[in-house]
């Protein structure tokens, strides 16, 4: 079976449609399918709900599916600096579903390893814990939280082979390993496609049973959000 | 006067111990690490899946694809170790992180904080701040002892939503730093900035307290 496509859009074939769920990897604006993303906003699809942290920022990333009036819900931990994001929320033309990021990341780990609910302690005596369903555990109280699980997962890693094992660089990994594991089909982009018996089987991240494509990234941007130097360099 | 920002991170950095691992926030929290006592060993943990922050990058160690949870550049260490979302997570979540020091908008005398929206003003989300409180083992907060308007942020009861529910154990101000006691509820102011008067800071907390100085 092959796993490589020529082109994102390529890549994204016959896994579109309105109303579809989709999870989208990264952290900020570091290890985001850069190049899938416009790929699906060139596609149309529309009433989308997306699951992922962040929402890009001005210009970048998943802020482009947001401008273009795509996106019908989010489920994120973060809206931070993102403008846009807080003001379609704010007026009511997005839904959103803020959930604490290690919630979040759990609950994608927990569909992509089939298991329906788990408890935490997280968001106890919060507007989180509002309506689910509360247990006591050797003397304190924690809140249920159900799985996540996609239509479609995006993701970015750095390196892949045509088995579709994956090896993610540094910070950018974030939350791309655990979203291959959690949707119907996962298309990962990476910068450099090695050929078989390149990784050593110990250093693989993702195996690539969750891969179903893979695509060569054909935007890098990279943008940094808060350059920081050291003061004597 | 009150100590400045820098004396306050100097205050929270005597909190360490050697070993310690450590998640720290965003702001004043962020300049602890320029306060760790010499010969302690502590390793500073990025919820976006880093353990083992090292220094600032030189422009040239500039890279993109690491980052803190700030979302500021940074370099490695020869120790350094990068994992998912859910492997950090499950390292706060799950008691293996000695110490989060982190900001508050308010905090109330039995160690509720809150510090991720203000509603109908200011909806940040709660990123990574939730499982912090709940997970990690002790949670020291650094904060301006009052608000700009000269709110109260230390209260009775939290008026904004909350982040976590009896979980801080150490509130460090400007003017003061109180151990807080999250079981039986309750403040103890335990030291003063030089030249701050126990009266400005009672006229300056929205809740009584104890003193023992």
């Amino acid at each position: 079976m092959q796993k490589l496509y020529p082109t994102p859009a390529a890549s994204l074939e016959g896994v579109l449609a309105d109303g579809m769920v989709i999870m989208s990897g990264g952290f900020g604006l570091s290890g985001n399918p850069e190049s899938l993303i416009p790929a699906i906003r060139d596609a149309g699809v529309r009433d989308l709900t997306v699951i992922s942290n962040n929402c890009g920022a001005e210009g970048f990333g998943l802020w482009m599916l947001l401008h273009n009036g795509q996106i019908r819900k989010m489920i994120s931990s973060y809206i931070g600096e993102n403008k846009l994001f807080e003001q379609l929320y704010l007026s009511g033309q997005l839904e959103l579903e803020l959930n604490p990021q290690g919630t979040l990341a759990e609950r994608i780990r927990a569909g992509g390893a089939g298991i329906p609910a788990f408890y935490t302690r997280t968001g106890v005596g919060t507007v989180v814990a509002e309506g689910k369903p509360a247990e006591m555990f050797e003397g304190q109280r924690y809140i249920r939280e159900t799985w996540l699980r996609a239509d479609l997962a995006i993701i970015k890693a750095w390196r892949a082979d045509p088995a579709g094992n994956l090896v993610y660089r540094k910070t950018a990994r974030n939350f791309n390993p655990v979203m291959a594991t959690a949707a119907k089909v996962t298309i990962a982009e990476v910068e450099e496609i090695v050929p078989a018996g390149a990784f050593d089987p110990d250093e693989v991240h993702t195996p690539g049973i969750y891969v179903d494509r893979i695509v060569k990234s054909t935007v890098n941007e990279k943008r940094i959000e808060k350059l920081t130097l050291r003061e004597d360099a | 006067m009150g100590w400045s920002r820098n004396q306050m991170a100097a205050r929270a950095a005597r909190e360490l111990r050697d070993g310690y691992y450590v998640n720290l926030g965003i702001g004043i929290p962020t300049l602890v690490a320029n306060h760790i006592p010499p010969g302690l060993e502590v390793t500073l943990q990025s919820e976006n899946g880093m353990l083992g922050i090292g220094p600032y990058p030189s422009r040239a160690e500039v890279d993109p694809d690491l980052i803190n949870a700030g979302k500021e550049t940074v370099t490695a260490l020869p120790t350094s170790s990068f994992f998912s979302s859910a492997e950090s997570f499950a390292m706060i979540r799950g008691g293996h992180v000695d110490m989060a020091i982190l900001g508050a908008m308010q905090v109330s005398r039995n160690g509720d904080i809150a510090n991720w929206t203000i509603p109908g003003k200011m909806l940040k989300g709660m990123g990574g701040a939730m499982d912090l409180v709940a997970g990690v083992r002790r949670v020291v907060v650094i904060m301006e002892h009052a608000a700009r308007d000269g709110t109260a942020k230390i209260l009775s009861t939290c008026t904004l939503p909350l982040t976590g529910e009896r979980v801080v154990d150490l509130i460090i101000t400007d003017l003061a730093v109180f151990s807080c006691d999250k079981q039986n509820g309750g403040l103890t102011l335990i030291e003063h900035a030089p030249g701050v008067s126990l009266d400005e800071i009672r006229a300056k907390t929205a809740t009584p307290f104890e003193v023992t100085i």
